[in-house]
């Protein structure tokens, strides 16, 4: 678990996986597109997310596809969170996108 | 890649034997799956179907059957809100690493406009989370459906 929250520690590389959410499955080109990263930054997170599980690679031909992996983060949230606060939970965050819809 | 793709990895502390068995067995679904029971050969050219309380919620045909290291089946919902959906498919891969299994979900083939593919998002991470608790604990994870969620789980679980 040290690993996921180091990994996230970094607004980099959570762009990284606000990317593969956005359109999973991409390439490291397709990534390193319209970034202000170097390809040698975007592959070195890139290797961090991977080692904490968050990013999946499948090759594909010639092509390695980097996928979001969200099972680490859902097992963060089951730590903490209890049985019944879930429903509460979902609502509240549902309302605050709601609200700040403009900001996304 | 036309169509959506989802991967789901995790590294689950047991046997691929067991894990195949936790997939393929419905006293092992019922536990982790909220309440689903799955049945089947588990041959390929055959149905199965996950059934809670007598009616089935997904079913599908099995693609292939390799114990205990990949299992790959069509997956239908039998939800009213998505059963017009179409098929997609669901790859099992179960690879040993030691003390731990990886075992490796893909869901794709899924209709991009469609609910299922919404549903799967929410509802695969909370299967697997329970599937893992279940094998390394030995008990599944309680979850609470949230409202908003609701739809997800019909389809999903």
């Amino acid at each position: 678990m040290d690993e996921v929250f180091k990994a996230l520690a970094d607004a980099s590389r959570r762009s990284l996986l606000d990317r593969l959410h956005a359109s999973n499955g991409q390439t490291l080109n397709e990534l390193c597109d319209g970034l202000a990263m170097t390809r040698q930054a975007v592959t070195k997170h890139l290797a961090i997310l991977e080692a904490a599980n968050l990013v999946t690679t499948f090759r594909q031909g010639r092509e390695k596809l980097h996928y979001l992996n969200p099972v680490p983060i859902h097992q963060i949230g089951e730590r903490w969170i209890r049985k019944f606060e879930r429903g509460k939970l979902t609502a509240l965050s549902e309302l605050k996108r709601q609200l700040e819809k403009r900001d996304e | 890649m036309s169509k959506l793709e989802y991967v789901y990895v995790t590294y689950i502390e047991t046997s691929a034997e067991k894990l195949w068995q936790a997939l393929t067995d419905p006293d092992f679904t019922e536990r982790y799956w909220f309440g689903h029971r799955v049945s089947s050969e588990w041959k390929p050219g055959t149905r199965y179907s996950f059934a809670k309380q007598g009616a089935n919620s997904i079913e599908g045909e099995v693609i292939a059957a390799d114990p205990p290291k990949r299992l790959v089946y069509s997956w239908n919902s039998c939800s009213p809100s998505d059963r017009q959906e179409g098929t997609s498919k669901v790859t099992f891969d179960l690879e040993p690493r030691g003390k731990v299994v990886k075992l490796t979900v893909i869901h794709d083939e899924l209709n991009e406009a469609g609910v299922t593919f919404r549903n799967i998002s929410g509802g695969w991470p909370m299967v697997i989370a329970s599937l893992k608790s279940l094998l390394e604990t030995g008990r599944g994870l309680a979850i609470d459906v949230p409202s908003s969620a609701k739809e997800a789980a019909d389809a999903q679980t």
